[in-house]
């Protein structure tokens, strides 16, 4: 059952194969039984988890399921989930049990979906390795001494590996596509404003935007159909038409045109990363679809502005932490600005402070025209870029990622080369537009790599069966890296 | 114009963390890099073009001003690290 993806479980359920008490308890036990060497999850919470579970199975029984009730789902440690521990993979929320829960989480709860646990992340969700956690680095499932890329690396691992049935993750310059690149699943950054941000810790508001894991396109869109939809509690929720994402998931590709942007396409990939993207082209192509070339060129720019404007909202996002209302506050200090200085130093890890430290300074007086506006302003431009390119194809493609998964340790004490692993993904976030990787191969150790498509503004119907159609002739998604329990 | 052990004692300063000495030299060298890597940006001129602060061009939802929110003081300072009859505490700030 642990091969098995949502769509082919939730059959399962309703034929009463098992039950979701069966079902959950069978991924809780594998995920205990893998944490150790893995580090997926920070918390598990079995009374809760199998509560839920029984709760699904009297639906299953006497009521009217969905396609995801009964199934355990696992949840980014980012998304507040009410009675649960809430860290945000900081040190700062170790003891933090949120008192409500995340619009997205409550979506999940009506439709009778399972929290199976809260996953592994980069401190604050920053970080493309999963290495800045205050609990510890999660291990790439398919080399457990490399980093799963971050920063929702617990729930691409978790899912990689079996753990989990599917998660959710949060990206905002790349933190669902690049780890579910680097773990060989398939990952999907919505439209920004699609899926609500209501009790999902802040790292930059203006970026931030949650979507789900999973082993299948076919799977993204039964969670999407849960996670999108208006929330009136998110001022930048958008209140369009509730989508019925796994209806068009059929849709055919023939005549579809597929933008290559070329500046994607640099010296800097790795070249079985390039061979692999270039075979997944043929097999569009011979699908139907026609390749045009197309261009973004303010993209290259796209990691310099990004490192303005997300530390720049993060600063400011991450004041509300000063040891008060909740939250570590440091066991000794003198006056109230001391208790917060101490707090904040004790209570952050040092990719968050640096990141703060780089915001505070881009935004403090006399600076704030040199790097944050001109940093906004090439926000426009790749915007503008994007739009440009949309005129003359549906959808673009390139690689997720200019490497395979790297060691750990390998990149983090240099931050630079941890930025630029996110080299392809910042665009979308920038512009607010969807984005998503599907596994397309492996290179020669064995490691997945993963094709990014990015799409026009809310455009993920149309995305998700463009995935699909890939995994109808490949099977790139289904392979499973060599774990043994222990 | 490049980043000195002073901007970044300021910058600790205003965005309220503790550093040592120690902290700051180990900090420079890596966020100099950042900056580095960050001014990649003035290489291209942008003159004319709008600051695009948001991923869409969207204007503010207004609402009823009404009360939506039920009191759930206690659950709510349950995560605190200091309260006292309902009220967060905090250090002495006036004498």
């Amino acid at each position: 059952m642990f091969d098995k993806t949502v769509k082919e479980l939730g059959n399962a359920l309703r034929r009463k194969e098992f039950s979701s008490v069966e079902l959950t308890q069978a991924f809780l036990d594998r995920s205990k039984s893998l944490n150790g060497k893995i580090n997926a999850f920070i918390t598990f919470d079995e009374e809760q988890t199998l509560a839920q579970a029984r709760a699904a199975d009297e639906t299953l029984l006497k009521g009217e399921p969905t396609h995801l009730t009964g199934i355990p789902i696992a949840h980014k440690d980012i998304w507040c989930a009410k009675d649960w521990i809430t860290t945000c993979g900081s040190r700062m929320l170790e003891n933090f049990r949120s008192p409500y829960n995340a619009h997205i989480i409550k979506r999940f709860n009506d439709f009778g979906a399972v929290i199976q646990g809260k996953t592994n992340m980069d401190e604050f969700a920053m970080g493309s390795s999963n290495e800045t956690s205050w609990f510890g680095a999660v291990k790439n499932p398919w080399d457990l001494n490399r980093v799963p890329g971050g920063s929702s690396g617990g729930s691409a691992a978790a899912v990689a590996a079996g753990m989990t049935p599917a998660s959710t993750g949060t990206d905002t310059g790349g933190s669902i596509r690049q780890p579910a690149a680097l773990c060989g699943i398939s990952g999907l950054k919505p439209t920004y404003g699609l899926v609500s941000r209501y009790g999902m810790i802040a790292f930059a508001s203006s970026l931030d935007q949650g979507g789900p894991m999973a082993k299948s396109a076919e799977d993204l869109a039964i969670l999407l159909e849960a996670m999108a939809g208006f929330d009136a509690k998110d001022s930048t929720s958008v209140n369009n038409k509730q989508v019925d994402y796994a209806s068009s998931i059929n849709a055919s590709v023939a005549g579809l045109k597929i933008g290559i942007p070329k500046e994607y396409f640099s010296d800097h990939i790795a070249p079985d990363i390039q061979k692999a993207i270039e075979l997944a082209l043929k097999e569009y192509q011979k699908l139907g679809a026609i390749l045009v070339d197309v261009e973004l060129p303010t993209s290259p720019l796209s990691v310099a502005a990004y490192y303005v404007i997300a530390p720049a909202e993060a600063s400011s996002n991450l004041s509300r932490f000063d040891g008060v209302r909740y939250g570590y506050r440091a066991p000794e200090y003198g006056d109230l600005n001391d208790m917060y200085a101490k707090t904040r130093a004790q209570g952050f890890g040092a990719e968050v402070k640096r990141r703060i430290l780089i915001g505070t300074y881009v935004l403090s007086h006399g600076y704030y025209d040199a790097y944050y506006i001109k940093a906004q302003k090439i926000r426009r431009l790749i915007s503008q870029d994007f739009m440009r390119a949309f005129q003359t194809c549906d959808v673009i493609m390139s690689p997720t990622t200019p490497s395979t998964a790297f060691k750990l340790g390998e990149k983090a004490s240099d931050p630079v080369q941890m930025y630029l692993s996110d080299t392809f993904t910042i665009a979308a976030n920038l512009a607010g537009l969807p984005a998503m990787s599907i596994p397309c191969g492996f290179d020669q150790t064995n490691l997945p790599i993963g094709l990014q498509l990015i799409g026009n503004y809310f455009d993920e119907a149309k995305m998700l069966a463009t995935a699909h159609q890939f995994q109808r002739v490949t099977d790139w998604h289904l392979k499973k890296p060599p774990l043994t329990t222990a | 114009m490049s980043l000195s052990k002073q901007d970044v004692k300021k910058a600790a300063a205003l965005a309220r963390i503790e550093v040592t000495d120690q902290e700051v030299e180990n900090a420079l060298d890596p966020l100099k890099q950042v900056f580095t890597l960050i001014k990649e940006m003035q290489n291209l001129d942008t003159e004319g073009v709008e600051p695009m602060a948001h991923a869409q061009d969207i204007s503010t939802r207004l609402r009823e001003d009404i009360v939506t929110e039920i009191d759930q003081r206690e659950a709510l300072q349950a995560n605190a690290p200091a309260v006292e009859n309902g009220l967060f505490l905090v250090p002495k700030v006036i004498d």
